[in-house]
């Protein structure tokens, strides 16, 4: 396997609150290599959406966030940079030009006073420094790129035109529109119904394979990361419980959250021999509040097979073999070293 | 010849194209205010004092004698450079102040608090105060006006920039490395430009009034300045026994402002992608 595009080692961003501080994410580690996806899957509130907009450096000045760990991102130009540490400028030339993201909400992604191809030219001319019309035109053939019909039309359209699937085309045609190695893809079809669903990800996949980009795909569905991922993380509560290559992650879910979350699914049900089943299986209990965490796990309070030693200490993430690792005191350690 | 689509649009409205025209014949006439009204605006002739309108005086005199078409053209140059420097400053300063509060969190508190310490003087005192301790000149009764509307534009500014800020295309044009001086004036601004233009046509006529107001008070342009405020402020204890005295020059505040109103909510319209018919 190549070195990785994107290294993520220990992220933690935490924020201080008038309840003391938050730790959104704590100890974060994940890689990305070229060409592939990772995805970051977790319920609402486990921190994968800060995952990303910390990696962005795209958080509010005003939450104070304290950031910590390092993020290496290998650059077009072969440099490896901390994204972390990046000066502010440096990073304003990377966003959009080497890392790009798009957004859940595909209706208030687009500024409404402007046409979609003033939008996607305006990231051309400041990273490629290309004319007016030269950038209206490449605008144009990213529109054709992901699918547009009638795309020199639709260039001249304004985003209250579109519907909320092209709108989603458009975005993904101005995050591509510099060519990004990577892209950061937070919920891209949570808002979208199914069947744009399906062809977003299409698109998403078909891109990824003519460019080579990487993808971090951020989702809380598992659905679309069976199909769509090569590489998992799956996070609670601000850490990941449970790192694996797709497959081998559905097929033996080590962690007790992951057997649970893939318990829930309609479909797993019905494979475990209940031919009707009356109820889906659910977790039970909630998420604990993030600022009186239980001393233990974090899991262990709605864990089915927890043990004393669960609630002694948060056990590490250990390396369980294969790429494979989990943070569980049930599962068995590998022979290698421990994990980062 | 081929118009942008905008202007295209205007033509097709009957009412904002009318607004358009009596604004234009209106700036036309205070451009050429000499050659349409040969008589001077301030020659007094007492034996022809309040006499009805006439085709020696079209509007009728005043209660000096002076010709009331003469001073209403004369007057329109001053009252429409008043209230157009008004509205331009106020809006200018009021719009930055106001992008700058609502965008940058930690400069809203300071900000808005001086806004507010001067909004909660009352409009004409603190104009008084300031044309009192400057001295009465047109270029103090603009610059006092300004200071009265900056923080209505400010507020209003404020309050829209704070909605725009939080909608996530300005995170999204963020992730496209563009900078935060450039998110502003180009991203945040054209979509408070409603607002703006609401706040533009209501200044614009209400600084016609207070101009009035301050005249009237002692404060405002010298006298020898014809201004429409003047005029009806100086004419209303006359309005009894000789309508026209307050009526022509009320009607050209009115139908100034009326018209700025119209083709401000018409440009608006025009300019608001939500509300343009699919083409």
């Amino acid at each position: 396997m190549d070195a990785p595009r994107l290294s993520v080692r220990h992220l933690s961003t935490s924020f201080p609150t008038d309840g003391g501080l938050v730790h959104s994410v704590a100890d974060v580690s994940f890689d990305i290599a070229p060409g592939r996806t990772t995805a970051l899957v977790g319920e609402s509130g486990s921190g994968k959406s800060v995952t990303s907009l910390t990696l962005m450096r795209l958080l509010a000045r005003s939450a104070n966030a304290r950031v910590s760990g390092q993020a290496h991102f290998a650059t077009r130009e072969g440099r490896s940079v901390d994204l972390l540490a990046l000066p502010e400028a440096e990073m304003r030339r990377l966003r959009g030009h080497q890392l790009a993201m798009i957004f859940q909400e595909p209706m208030t992604s687009l500024n409404p006073v402007f046409t979609v191809g003033e939008q996607i030219a305006e990231s051309v001319r400041l990273h490629k420094g290309l004319d007016r019309a030269a950038a209206l035109a490449h605008a144009q053939r990213m529109l054709e790129l992901v699918e547009i019909p009638a795309a020199a039309r639709r260039v001249h359209e304004y985003p209250h035109q579109l519907s909320g699937g092209m709108r989603q085309r458009v975005m993904i045609a101005l995050a591509m529109a510099c060519d990004p190695t990577l892209l950061i893809a937070d919920e891209p079809t949570t808002a979208l119904d199914v069947t744009i669903q399906a062809q977003i990800l299409a698109l998403m996949r078909r891109l990824q394979a003519e460019t080579g980009m990487s993808i971090l795909f951020i989702t809380h569905n598992l659905g679309v990361v069976a199909h769509h991922a090569d590489d998992v993380a799956v996070m609670y509560a601000g850490r990941v419980v449970e790192r694996a290559p797709v497959r081998p992650l559905f097929a033996a879910p080590q962690h007790p959250y992951t057997q649970g979350l893939l318990a829930c699914l309609p479909g797993k049900a019905r494979a475990a021999g209940q031919a009707r089943p009356k109820r889906l299986f659910a977790i039970r209990g909630q998420v604990s509040s993030p600022l009186a965490p239980p001393p233990g796990c974090a899991f262990e309070p709605r864990c089915d097979q927890a043990r004393d030693d669960c609630r002694a200490a948060m056990p590490p993430l250990i390396a369980t073999g294969d790429g494979r690792s989990a943070r569980c005191v049930l599962v068995a350690p590998s022979h290698d070293q421990e994990a980062t | 010849m081929k118009l942008p689509p905008v202007l295209r649009a205007l033509l097709h409205r009957r009412i904002v194209m009318l607004a358009a025209l009596v604004l234009a014949a209106i700036v036309v006439l205070a451009l050429g205010a000499p050659w349409f009204a040969s008589i001077d605006p301030n020659d007094t002739a007492v034996l022809q004092r309040l006499k009805g309108p006439s085709a020696e005086h079209l509007l009728g005199t005043d209660e000096l004698g002076r010709d009331l078409y003469s001073r209403i053209v004369h007057g329109a140059r001053y009252s429409l450079a008043i209230a157009g420097l008004t509205a331009l400053g106020a809006t200018l300063a009021g719009t930055l102040l106001g992008l700058v509060a609502g965008f940058f969190r930690r400069l809203d508190a300071p900000l808005m608090r001086i806004v507010d310490a001067m909004m909660s003087f009352p409009d004409i005192l603190l104009a008084i105060a300031l044309v009192a301790i400057l001295g009465a000149s047109l270029a103090n009764v603009v610059f006092a006006l300004v200071l009265v509307y900056t923080p209505r534009v400010a507020r209003v500014v404020r309050a829209s920039t704070l909605v725009v800020r939080e909608l996530l295309f300005v995170e999204a044009v963020r992730a496209l490395g563009v900078r935060t001086s450039r998110i502003l004036w180009r991203h945040v601004l054209p979509n408070l430009l409603s607002p703006i233009l609401v706040q533009v046509s209501f200044i614009f006529a209400y600084a016609i009034l207070a101009e009035a107001g301050l005249s009237f008070l002692g404060v405002g342009v010298p006298p020898d300045i014809p201004t429409w405020g003047t005029m009806v402020a100086g004419g209303q204890q006359y309005a009894d026994r000789a309508f026209w005295v307050v009526l022509f020059p009320g009607l050209a505040i009115i139908l100034t402002a009326l018209s700025l109103q119209l083709l401000g909510d018409g440009v608006r319209d025009l300019l608001d992608p939500k509300l343009k018919k699919a083409a």
